[in-house]
């Protein structure tokens, strides 16, 4: 069998701070095929954006990461610059929540997107505007050629996302890491971006890693989802099976925290207490202090991430007890 | 019939804007953020008002409390007047409508203890010693859920939702009759949001208070809300019970918006009403009905004239002739 498109093994992510060493991700297994799409589902602190920043080599300075991250079945985690910027280059690409500090307020439009292929593919200054502006015309950005000499506080917020989104795409990217990408954003213009990194994926191919915190929106958007909590996995597995018959205690909890239009009138189910802090976590299973289940096991013993069907699930807890 | 708690009446703000590039002699342009907006609120009710951003909701919440003049309109604040009064006269009134913010760290000084911040609108309005205010605001953090031996710590201590605990007991410590609450738990993890929207209406009940409930997350609004009022340029598209106008609305523009929430269910695929294009700048709206330009069911007479609010049900409003055509919705596949 072909390699899978990304392999992620056993990802780790420490900080060292003042306060001793953090774990901000730990022990994360996930594939995601050619042209698939994959959510990572979480709260702040969740450790889900740390990940994406150890696959594309982005730790801050005091991060470290451990484990096996391949690309087409090349090993790519802790790579040297130089050989990772070819490959940021040319398989991965990013886009971020916020568009406006991921773009350049000094420099027009055409020239931040043709600096990226006269660098990466050695294109002439004209060519690389001409397929720039192909590329934003592709994300439907009206008159973009006129655009392309514009700077970036001369766009909307959804236009800016949709030039992250271009620019990420120019040097046609097998996978597409998209960090809670909507956000800031409208929910009529979040429709229009979402609906667009669909085009995308199917007229590009481009595989798409969603980080988010939305459970509607992974609803919508992703074939496979893994939730996190406090940097570890709790649950992964098919999208349809994780939202019909969640068998973990915090999936099943997001999803009813979910305030619907055509719910009833009463009280909001709720997850008590707050988010972990990374750097106090119990002993045991991260979301014990806040879970309705909880057990003496569940307080010492953390539970390691077991099959079941076609989903695996860290808990102590039996899963007809869940739903 | 009780009289309404608050009565808003052609409220219009408007902003002066310098042109680019103008001469100081050159008039400004005008932004017209809000229009002609008109609404009822009676004690112990919830108005969600709801639109995307720039659609003028948090500055018509400025403008009722008063921290923005009206250029034109009246805001009757339990038969008493408010627009025109001088600010010293408004004060007295000040203290019975209070607000609640996005972001809860911003809205916290940083430098005092949270017994200090929750106090402070005790001490401002109300002639109390040192120790019944920190009584009060300790009781005050019981009631939300915080408690009350933290009263001597600072705002940095606290996760965001505990810090916006401390923002509504700041807020209702006064006992107000309204709370403006503007995007109070956009800025919430998933899991705390519902803890806020549970408290918020379980105060709301409980102290029989008023609320303008205003965010962009129209599943939450509609959890709060008893009526809801739908913005697009700073003007009313439609307003009804929560229940009606999230179920069946009838503007086209209500009706695209509630089609681009996003369902949790990964079984079916929801069929969208597409939006073209962008909101058009408050600067130079669109002529006629101001939503023309994106609406999918518009008509050439559209771009004439305003269209008048219509009252096609009691209570029930819509600012659109042609809301009974049906909106075609495309399924993304």
């Amino acid at each position: 069998m072909a390699d899978p498109l990304l392999q992620v093994t056993d990802l780790r992510v420490t900080f060292e701070t003042n306060d001793g060493p953090v774990q901000a991700v730990n022990g994360l297994s996930m594939s995601l095929e050619a042209g698939g799409t994959l959510a990572v589902v979480g709260e702040s602190g969740s450790g889900k954006s740390q990940m994406a920043f150890a696959i594309m080599g982005l730790l801050a300075r005091n991060g470290r990461a451990e484990g096996s991250v391949r690309l087409e079945g090349r090993e790519v985690l802790n790579l040297p610059s130089a050989e990772l910027n070819r490959i940021r280059a040319q398989s991965i690409a990013m886009v971020f929540q916020d568009p406006m500090t991921s773009l350049n307020p000094y420099m027009r439009v055409g020239t931040q997107m043709a600096e990226v292929l006269e660098l990466h593919k050695g294109l002439s200054r004209r060519d690389a505007l001409a397929e720039s502006a192909r590329m934003l015309d592709a994300v439907r950005i009206p008159d973009a050629r006129g655009r392309l000499s514009q700077y970036p506080h001369e766009f909307s917020g959804g236009m800016r996302q949709r030039v992250m989104i271009a620019m990420a795409l120019l040097c046609r990217p097998k996978l597409l890491i998209a960090d809670e990408p909507t956000t800031a954003l409208d929910v009529t213009v979040q429709a229009q971006i979402m609906d667009l990194l669909e085009d995308v994926r199917t007229e590009f191919g481009t595989a798409l890693l969603l980080i988010t915190h939305d459970m509607a929106l992974v609803a919508e958007s992703c074939d496979r989802t893994v939730v996190m909590y406090g940097g570890r996995v709790m649950e992964q597995g098919p999208t349809r099976a994780l939202f019909e018959a969640p068998s973990h205690p915090y999936t099943a909890g997001l999803l009813s925290a979910v305030p619907r239009l055509d719910g009833d009138d009463s009280e909001l189910a709720v997850i008590p207490g707050d988010p972990p802090d990374m750097s106090r976590l119990p002993p045991g299973c991260p979301f014990a202090p806040r879970c309705p289940l909880v057990m003496e096991t569940c307080r010492e013993v953390r539970p390691v991430l077991e099959e079941l069907g076609d989903v695996r699930r860290a808990c102590h807890a039996e899963p007809r007890a869940v739903a | 019939m009780s009289a309404p708690l608050l009565s808003v009446r052609d409220l219009s703000v408007t902003f002066d804007v310098p042109r680019k590039g103008a001469m100081p002699w050159t008039p400004p342009q005008k932004l017209r953020a809000v229009q002609d907006i008109s609404f009822d609120l009676k004690a112990g009710e919830t108005l969600g008002v709801v639109g995307e951003s720039g659609s003028g909701k948090s500055t018509l919440a400025r403008a009722v409390i008063g921290t923005i003049p009206a250029s034109s309109g009246r805001v009757v604040w339990q038969g008493t007047e408010l627009t025109g009064l001088s600010v010293a006269a408004r004060r007295k009134h000040r203290a019975e409508v209070q607000m609640v913010f996005q972001d809860p760290l911003a809205a916290l000084n940083p430098r005092m203890t949270v017994g200090e911040i929750i106090a402070e609108p005790l001490r401002t309005h109300r002639d109390v010693t040192r120790d019944e205010a920190r009584r009060a605001s300790q009781e005050m953090m019981e009631r939300v859920g915080l408690l009350p031996n933290l009263v001597n710590r600072y705002p940095h201590e606290f996760s965001g939702g505990q810090c916006q605990r401390i923002g509504i007991a700041r807020a209702l410590i006064l006992e107000p009759r309204l709370l403006i609450c503007d995007e109070p738990v956009s800025a919430l993890d998933a899991s705390v949001q519902a803890q806020v929207v549970n408290l918020l209406r379980r105060l709301g009940r409980e102290m029989g208070l008023a609320m303008i409930f205003i965010a962009h997350d129209l599943s939450v609004v509609r959890h709060v809300s008893d009526r809801i009022m739908v913005m697009y340029l700073g003007r009313k598209m439609e307003e009804g019970a929560a229940r009606e106008v999230v179920g069946a609305p009838l503007h086209p523009y209500a009706k695209a918006l509630i089609s681009a929430i996003p369902r949790p269910d990964p079984t079916r695929k929801r069929a969208r009403i597409a939006l073209e294009g962008e909101l058009p700048s408050p600067l130079a709206p669109p002529s006629g009905c101001v939503f023309h330009t994106r609406c999918p069911v518009a008509r050439p007479d559209c771009s004439a004239g305003a269209p008048a609010l219509a009252e096609p049900a009691p209570g029930r409003m819509v600012a659109c002739p042609y809301h009974s055509e049906p909106v075609r919705a495309a399924v993304n596949s």
